[in-house]
Parts: C-alpha cells; sequence; structure tokens
C-alpha cells in the first residue's frame, strides 16, 4: 500500500462496462513526510475521498479486490483516508 | 490509471491468434495540463476511442481484466475516454 493526496476527479462518460458507477479520483503519490513523490495517477475510490485527503491505494491487479464487480480494467484503488501518520524521527 | 492521448494505430497482419481482432492504438503520455510526455505504450483499444482522444489506460495484470482481453496476451488496454479532468490547485 502507499500514501497519496487526492487531488482531482476525472470525469469520463464512455469507458468499460466494469467501470460503469464507480469513480475515479486524481491521485499524488507521497512520502511519509507528505512530500510528493513521483506523477499523479487515477485510482478508483471505494471509500469516499475528497480532494485534498491523505489516502492509501493499492495498485495492480488486487485493486480490483475491493471492487463491487468481479472484474475490472482497474490498476489502481483507493482503499483508506488516512487521518494520521506518527512517524519516528 | 494513466492518462494519454491517442496519437495513431498500429496495424499487425501477423500477430498471436488471441490478438485477433483488437485494435491497438498508440498512445502517448500525458501531464495534467494535457502536455505530451515522450514515452508511449500500444495499448488495446476496448471503448473504440480514435486518434486526438485523451483516455485512460490499465497497464500490467489489470489489462486482462476486460471482456475482451480476458487471458490474452495483452498488457495495456484503454478502458475510458476522458471527458474532463478537474484538479485542485
Amino acid at each position: 500500500m502507499f500514501l497519496a493526496r487526492v487531488i482531482g476527479t476525472v470525469w469520463a462518460t464512455r469507458k468499460n462496462e466494469f467501470l460503469q458507477s464507480l469513480k475515479m479520483q486524481f491521485i499524488q503519490p507521497m512520502n511519509a513526510n507528505r512530500e510528493k513523490v513521483g506523477d499523479p495517477l487515477v485510482a478508483i475510490d471505494t471509500v469516499g475521498a475528497g480532494v485534498g485527503e491523505t489516502v492509501m491505494y493499492i495498485t495492480a491487479r488486487e485493486a480490483v479486490i475491493p471492487l463491487p464487480v468481479e472484474m475490472a480494467p482497474v490498476d489502481a484503488s483507493i482503499v483508506g483516508i488516512v487521518e494520521k501518520i506518527d512517524l519516528e524521527e | 490509471m494513466i492518462l494519454g492521448k491517442v496519437v495513431g494505430t498500429v496495424w499487425a497482419t501477423r500477430k498471436d491468434e488471441e490478438l485477433v481482432g483488437m485494435s491497438f492504438q498508440i498512445v502517448k503520455h500525458l501531464d495534467l495540463n494535457y502536455k505530451l510526455k515522450d514515452t508511449f505504450v500500444v495499448a488495446v483499444d476496448t471503448v473504440q476511442a480514435g486518434v486526438g482522444d485523451v483516455v485512460l489506460m490499465c497497464t500490467g495484470s489489470s489489462a486482462r481484466q476486460t471482456t475482451l482481453t480476458k487471458n490474452k496476451p495483452v498488457d495495456a488496454v484503454i478502458m475510458a475516454v476522458v471527458d474532463k479532468i478537474d484538479i485542485a490547485d
């Protein structure tokens, strides 16, 4: 699992049948100090995260597991909203 | 999933028999300002995207999670045509 911040939303009418009704968010990956790491990506939001929130997300084939469908072309899913990160200096 | 723009089509007559009937598009990666990056992939199109369309792509084993590409030798799939992206500043 990785950390990211939700930075935006994607709208797509014409999409794969298994993606109908799933919400897609743009997320910016970040490290435990909340610094940006790498390029933004699009993830399916299964927890109702809003723009600006810190989230946990999973990637690859496992990203389909939390979805309400058996099969979907999804390689990233948001699975939790992060309230707090405790980090030892 | 990542953002891309369809810039061309690939035609291949001699190919794996599992790939017969699929259409292959050249998709260049895009940044959040719709600026083309230098990198690209060849992706199987499942939503009839055309040249010039901004699309979402799914890569890796998740690309096989569509009816068209199930159990096929495919590692990149176009699964949505993007209407709009909203990015918070």
